[in-house]
């Protein structure tokens, strides 16, 4: 009988290390106006607070509240109808203050007379929570549950955004962040403006954290290219925003993030240097007439220079899907020369009773695997307070391990009904539901990669080879083990190695699993917290899909 | 009491082209002292008494009868309680003459430009404005006279006007080559009549609003091409007098620039037996004191305007700057303006007790100290950079929601005032492309719902009218009052869309009008001797004072026609023949 054994101590301990381990630090908010207003700056706050659907552990954070300072530099003779944002995100601690400084810096030097369009310059707390009350409170929308106060200052149509992060004092490279909640992507020529400035200031820009392949003959060179294509494939499926500047793009609102960082190069960068590009591409922004919208919007990214285009990349998946339309003619034309074999022999009377049958008996396997899938998406968040009564576990631990216990009953579960079938045709049952499900995973699929490609390709390649072979008959044991590891749960895990593998980062096992575990709780948190809607895809979409072919592969 | 007008439209209707051409020659003249008409066809007896008039020479004429127009000119600086510096010009020639009669070809003060409109298109009331630049009530107080950032058109005609929409539309085409400005794109897609908000500024004796049209411009940008034009119709032009300040590099590099020109009926006499005509120019700049000034908020005349005032207009009976000297604190000694002033003047401005420092250039004393005025104000103590006082009624106004369906718009009313609530007028002119959908219309204060006791809603036309939605509403005291109604967009025809579509579409403004309770009474003085900047607006109440403020325009997202789209279109194009997109 130890200390934490009684549910109701242990959940009184659990929030005192919470409170314990909540950030002393929190937003200098007085100085900031302060500052922000002699600088001449338009000074406003916004507080909000948020209570999460289960207590973040990766964050270390559950009641969150906190305040927003933004201070807007009006264009002179410009009616505040467009604006620019630079955004400093700041974290529990106090890791980006670097940013802030340089912010500051920047908005004393930009009193000038040629802006056009009005500047925010927006200081967010508790990092990405922050940005997300500020953006619904300023669209005047509520979607995920934010309790904030009105702001009281607005600049008119926000044309784009700038999110730094600035992680040390010492700037060797700059890094930039293009991909956003949902995999949604800013227009490509904000990135080429940054691309621009990096070249002429002699910036040292990395994409995904590696530096720019110089030399293209060599095999080095592609190579490199591809790691940070699949790095940004990878990056972009997972549907999370990759910097604050992620949650901006949904408001239509070009963004990306800057992140300064120490590579322990040998040369360094004052902030003099990251100050002038940054304000090289707020003067190019400010001279748009119109939105960006000259270049792609959907694009893959080898290096910074170089592009793959929507052209390009788009067949591939479209073959991909190509076989699961193949394989679903296939069988519709078995099904059909079933159904037409016993007519020709002049049986007309059984014929539409097998058809009506065949078609009856889809209902429930469809029916349980929705039903599974209903659960996996409501039950660990619904469910995370009686499991922290009952067995000795934290709640984020708990909605994990619902969400796994979940996941894998969903493979036990008798989803056959299929005693009705008639003897007739025994292959028409499974036959039916395959060809059902190929085609709800179809165009499934082809929608996912319509909106977010690489989320798309990464299930396509993964789930399209054992869907188009799974059969109730030959090498089950074979045939059971691709379709498991291509279920979805396994393509993320797998993900995650291969992410970490590329980042030159490896992983082992438990560490691999550990990482699994906090990025089931993340997906679930971000689901709720910003609206990604990589878990419910999965949970009501991708799953219940893949049990139809685990129903076809164990068909009686 | 209105007198008879002549319907002069006879010859405006017939032959038109020849006329037209005739009469821009004429209008491109501009004001002169001996401008006469000479029109094909006069008759020889009329040429020899010109002949003779011209030989006798202004002292004749002057003899013959003294000089009924005369000219008053102003320039109010407040310094705002952000730190900005607001200038103010009013320019204001009043005319005692029936401008309405046909036949007054004799021209002073008054440009002759203008005064042929308003015989021409029987004209009753005349209302331009343009502004670049947003003024921020919130920060910079309440103006003498707000204008909408772009263009504002809005004119009562005489009720012997039979097609006011066509007068409407001549008119404004020939104002728009008079300003230089775009005035021509006004059509009855941006045309509204409002039915309370835009009452006559001037003598009136009818207020039938279908003699009423307004309309905004909110994309027009102001540029020295419109201030040019407007500084011609000035007597002095930007010779003498304050206009010599007028230049357009300084007046350009503002944080607010806003010109405009009113034309109204007066009261001739105390007793009002007849009538007369006032045109008032005025011109309003802001500078950013903060900026051009490396964190000081000192000025001087010079450094704003690159300019110091030498003399006052040979041709105003009246020329003078007043500096607001109020001092917000306690103590007066927190600022200092130099050269001192002779005399200073005390009076209930927008509701609060005003104290201004007076330099009359037509006094010697003035000017000839030093051959030229150049008015310094100096902070004796930083002024602290607290936050300043609040207006009693401001607003703003944004879209709400994302994406290109559909959205919200929301008008934030504030009304600051501790215990007073007041009514205030609003109105919105909507383009027919938003669709609003009038049951979401949604007013509500202090988290209450706010019935408006007058509502006027006209539905747009497509392509033809804007919504215009006018409403009443009783503003709480201390209270933030939201306006809301939802809209969806519209798809536009190929054709429709501007060349940068990109941009998105403006939304003109919302007008609120509102009688604000003051502070202070006001005294009920002698209309004709206050000083111009206070009497733009008929007094009508000394417990309130008359307040028009605009909200911010909008910059609205259309859906757009796509790449491929067009593509495909430029492709059927090509197979008809027909020259691509």
């Amino acid at each position: 009988m130890g200390l934490l054994s009684d549910p109701v101590r242990r959940r009184a301990l659990a929030r005192l290390v919470l409170r314990l381990n909540a950030p002393l630090w929190a937003l200098p908010v007085a100085w900031l106006e302060r500052t922000m207003r002699s600088v001449g700056l338009e000074v406003y706050t916004q507080s909000f607070s948020r209570k999460l659907p289960f207590p973040d552990e990766t964050h270390e954070r559950y009641m969150v509240s906190g305040i927003n300072v933004y201070g807007i530099l009006r264009a002179p003779r410009a009616a505040s109808t467009e604006s620019l944002v630079l955004t400093v995100p700041c974290g529990p601690d106090s890791t980006n203050s670097q940013a802030v400084g340089l912010m500051l810096a920047l908005a004393a030097h930009s009193g000038q007379i040629y802006w056009a369009k009005d500047i925010i310059f927006l200081v967010t707390e508790h990092d990405l929570l922050g940005t997300e009350a500020w953006l619904e409170a300023y669209h005047d929308v509520n979607i995920t549950g934010m309790q904030s106060s009105p702001l009281q200052g607005r600049a008119g149509a926000i044309q784009a955004a700038v999110a730094l992060e600035l992680s040390s004092d010492v700037v060797t490279s700059l890094d930039v962040a293009v991909e956003g909640l949902n995999g949604q992507l800013p227009n490509l020529d904000l990135l080429n403006l940054f691309q621009t400035f990096c070249q002429k200031g002699g910036l040292l820009c990395t994409l995904q954290g590696k530096l720019q392949p110089q030399d293209w003959t060599s095999i080095d060179g592609p190579l490199q290219s591809v790691q940070t294509l699949l790095l940004m494939v990878l990056q972009q499926a997972s549907g999370r925003p990759h910097g604050a500047h992620g949650l901006f793009l949904r408001y239509r609102v070009e963004a990306l993030t800057l992140r300064g960082i120490n590579s322990f190069r040998q040369y360094k960068y004052d902030l003099v240097a990251v100050g002038k590009a940054l304000e090289g591409m707020f003067r190019k922004l400010n001279h748009l007439l119109e939105r960006l919208h000259q270049s792609f919007f959907f694009y893959l990214l080898p290096a910074l220079s170089r592009f793959v285009s929507i052209g390009l990349y788009m067949p591939a998946a479209g073959f991909l899907l190509l076989v699961l339309g193949l394989k679903a003619l296939e069988l519709w034309m078995q099904l059909h020369e079933a159904g037409v074999g016993p007519e020709e022999a002049g049986e007309n009377p059984p014929h539409p009773l097998t058809q009506g049958v065949g078609l009856a008996s889809l209902v429930a396997p469809l029916l349980v695997s929705q039903a599974m899938g209903l659960a996996l998406y409501i039950l660990p968040v619904l469910g995370q307070h009686v499991a922290t009564q009952h067995f000795p576990v934290a709640e984020a631990e708990a909605v994990v391990l619902t969400l796994l216990a979940i996941y894998a009953a969903g493979l036990a579960l008798p989803h056959n009904t299929h005693r009705v079938v008639s003897t007739q045709a025994p292959d028409r049952g499974w036959m039916a539901l395959k060809l059902v499900a190929l085609i709800y995973l179809a165009l499934q699929l082809a929608c996912i990669t319509l909106t977010n490609f690489s989320l798309g390709f990464l299930l396509a390649a993964s789930m399209v080879p054992a869907a188009a072979i799974t059969k109730p008959s030959g090498p089950r044991a074979l045939y059971a083990a691709l379709l498991v590891l291509t279920s979805p749960a396994a393509t993320l895990l797998g993900s995650l190695f291969l992410w970490r593998e590329l980042q030159e980062a490896p992983l082992s096992l438990t560490e691999g699993w550990q990482l699994f575990l906090a990025t089931l709780a993340q997906g679930v948190l971000e689901h709720h917290t910003y609206g990604a809607l990589l878990f419910p895809l999965l949970a009501l979409g991708l799953y219940p899909c893949w049990l139809l072919f685990w129903n076809v592969l164990f068909w009686k | 009491m209105w007198p008879r007008v002549l319907p002069g439209r006879d010859n405006v209707t017939d032959n038109g082209n020849i006329k037209h051409q005739r009469e821009k020659a004429a209008l491109s003249q501009g004001w002169g002292h001996w401008e006469v008409e000479a029109a094909a066809g006069m008759a020889a007896p009329v040429r020899i008494f010109l002949l003779v008039l011209l030989l006798l020479g202004p002292g004749g004429w002057g003899r013959a009868e003294p000089p009924r127009d005369s000219l008053r000119e102003e320039l109010v600086i407040t310094p705002l309680p952000s730190g900005d510096v607001a200038a103010t010009f009013q320019f204001r020639t009043r005319w005692d003459s029936e401008l309405q009669r046909e036949g007054v070809s004799h021209y002073r003060l008054f440009p002759k430009a203008l005064g042929q409109l308003i015989s021409k298109y029987s004209l009753r009331e005349l209302h331009l404005s343009l502004t670049q630049g947003f003024w921020r009530t919130r920060y910079w107080g309440t103006p003498f006279l707000q204008a909408p950032s772009g263009a504002e058109l809005w004119a009562w005609f005489q009720d012997t006007v039979t097609d006011v929409d066509e007068s409407w539309k001549e008119l404004s085409n020939v104002l728009s080559g008079i300003f230089c400005a775009s005035l021509n794109f006004i059509d009855s897609t941006n045309t509204v009549t409002p039915t309370a908000s835009f009452k006559p500024l001037g003598l009136a004796n009818g207020t039938d609003h279908s003699f009423l049209r307004y309309a905004v411009l909110p994309r027009e940008v102001v540029c020295t091409e419109n201030l040019t034009p407007w500084k011609k119709l000035l007597p002095c032009s930007s010779k003498a007098g304050l206009s010599v300040l007028l230049k357009a590099d300084r007046l350009f590099h503002t944080s607010y620039h806003s010109q405009a020109v009113h034309i109204r009926p007066v009261c001739r006499n105390a007793r009002c037996t007849s009538v007369s005509w006032e045109l008032r120019q005025t011109l309003s700049v802001v500078f950013d004191a903060f900026v051009t000034g490396q964190g000081k908020k000192d000025w001087s005349l010079f450094r704003m305007f690159s300019r110091t005032l030498t003399e006052p207009c040979p041709l105003a009976s009246e020329s003078r700057v007043y500096v607001d000297v109020t001092s917000y604190g306690q103590d007066n000694e927190t600022l200092e303006v130099y050269p001192p002033p002779l005399t200073t003047y005390q009076d209930v401005i927008l509701g609060t007790r005003k104290t201004y420092a007076v330099y009359d250039l037509l006094d010697a004393a003035v000017v000839s100290n030093s051959r030229s005025l150049n008015i310094q104000l100096k902070w004796k103590r930083p002024p602290e950079n607290e936050a300043p006082p609040v207006p009693f009624l401001y607003a703003q106004r944004y879209v709400s929601g994302y994406g290109l369906q559909s959205g919200q718009l929301s008008t934030l009313l504030y009304n600051t005032h501790p215990y007073r609530a007041f009514p205030v007028l609003l109105l919105d002119t909507v383009p027919w492309y938003l669709r609003l959908y009038v049951h979401t219309l949604t007013i509500t204060s202090k988290g209450k719902e706010n019935k408006p006791s007058y509502i006027h809603y006209q539905p747009a036309q497509d392509r033809m009218q804007p919504h215009l939605l006018e409403m009443l509403i009783q503003l709480p005291a201390s209270s933030i009052t939201k306006v809301s109604i939802q809209f969806e967009r519209a798809l536009l025809k190929w054709t429709e869309y501007t060349p940068d579509p990109n941009h998105g579409f403006y939304v003109s403004p919302s007008v609120l009008s509102a009688l604000v309770p003051s502070v202070v009474a006001a005294k009920p003085g002698d209309w004709e001797e206050s000083p111009l900047f206070n009497s733009l607006f008929p007094v009508s109440d000394s417990s309130s004072y008359f307040v028009r403020l605009y909200t911010e325009p909008l910059l609205i997202e259309e859906p757009r026609k796509g790449g491929l789209v067009k593509r495909l279109a430029n492709l059927i194009r090509r197979a008809r023949g027909v020259p691509p997109l």
